[in-house]
């Protein structure tokens, strides 16, 4: 088969810097930085995901389709997100 | 076994790479349905959060973020020896998939039996909601939501554990035989698939549940 499937070496490197960046997320969530607490959880958290969609579940090899797919699933997520907040955090 | 997998291509397929390109399509369709299955229960998390923030926080500490590390870190890892069982059955190395298959599900009931301790102590301090929810602190009744709103995120994400964790005893069985070969593996990766989504949500839960309010 053609299709591109993580190599040892690749999946061990990924996963060695998930656990890096989840020491760093529980490191930081015990330093209190207001808002910015919460901005930077989840920007870990969305570059750990990135990093399981793109390398453990292939999407960085797979054909434009897929990647599409994968791309506006995860963006009606953040649609759905954005206009349920943009009401509720303007409700008098 | 010497067919090249040519036993395996449907005939309303060109050849096993469209075939693989299109349950590789297909489990994704899928994945976006569950994307906005837990995205629901997260948004429901979103909302409460953002109109009792302090409650909320507070309410998160009595859950334990050692252990909800410890269970972090063992996801991590399951998802890494999946990935490796995709690549062990590409690479036509069925002992390594056998092997990297049994880790998987190990880890996998490894956080299962966590979970369920984790459970078992909410039960004891009385933080599961119902009639027999006591929250020693102010903000009782929203306290309860945030109890309310983990046991479903987390209790859904567990439900999509067991299920994957049947579905890599399945592989297992079918391993074993030597049914996957560098040429036809499909069934492997689209479970990986599924199995790292499960991770992805993980990834998620883990910092909006327990790491939220640490700091305060």
């Amino acid at each position: 088969m053609t299709h591109g499937v993580a190599s040892p070496r690749v999946c061990l490197t990924i996963w060695a810097l998930l656990l890096l960046f989840t020491a760093i997320t529980v490191v930081v969530a015990g330093i209190d930085l207001g808002v910015m607490n919460v901005v930077v959880m989840l920007a870990i958290a969305v570059t750990k995901a990135l990093l399981v969609i793109l390398y453990f579940m292939d999407v960085r090899d797979a054909p434009q389709l897929t990647r599409i797919v994968v791309a506006s699933g995860f963006a009606w997520f953040v649609l759905l997100v954005a206009f349920t907040m943009a009401d509720v955090l303007t409700r008098g | 076994m010497a067919d090249g997998g040519a036993r395996h291509l449907a005939h309303h397929f060109e050849d096993l790479e469209q075939q693989h390109q299109a349950a590789s399509l297909g489990m994704w369709v899928f994945l976006v349905t569950e994307v906005m299955f837990f995205g629901g229960a997260l948004l429901t998390y979103v909302v409460y959060r953002a109109r009792y923030a302090d409650a909320f926080a507070h309410a998160s500490h009595h859950l334990d973020v050692t252990l909800g590390t410890f269970n972090t870190v063992v996801l991590i890892t399951s998802s890494l020896t999946m990935a490796l069982s995709v690549w062990s059955a590409a690479a036509d190395r069925r002992r390594t998939l056998v092997g990297m298959l049994s880790a998987t599900m190990l880890l996998g009931s490894v956080f299962l039996v966590v979970k369920g301790y984790e459970y078992a102590h909410k039960f004891h301090e009385h933080l599961v909601p119902g009639p027999f929810f006591r929250y020693p602190g102010p903000d009782a009744p929203e306290a309860e939501l945030f109890f309310s709103v983990y046991f479903i995120l987390t209790g859904i994400h567990a439900l999509h554990m067991v299920i994957g964790i049947g579905c890599l005893a399945y592989l297992l069985l079918r391993a074993r035989r030597g049914a996957f070969t560098a040429a036809w593996s499909t069934p492997v990766e689209m479970v990986g698939l599924y199995w790292h989504f499960v991770d992805i949500v993980w990834i998620f839960l883990f910092p909006l549940l327990y790491l939220i309010g640490r700091h305060a």
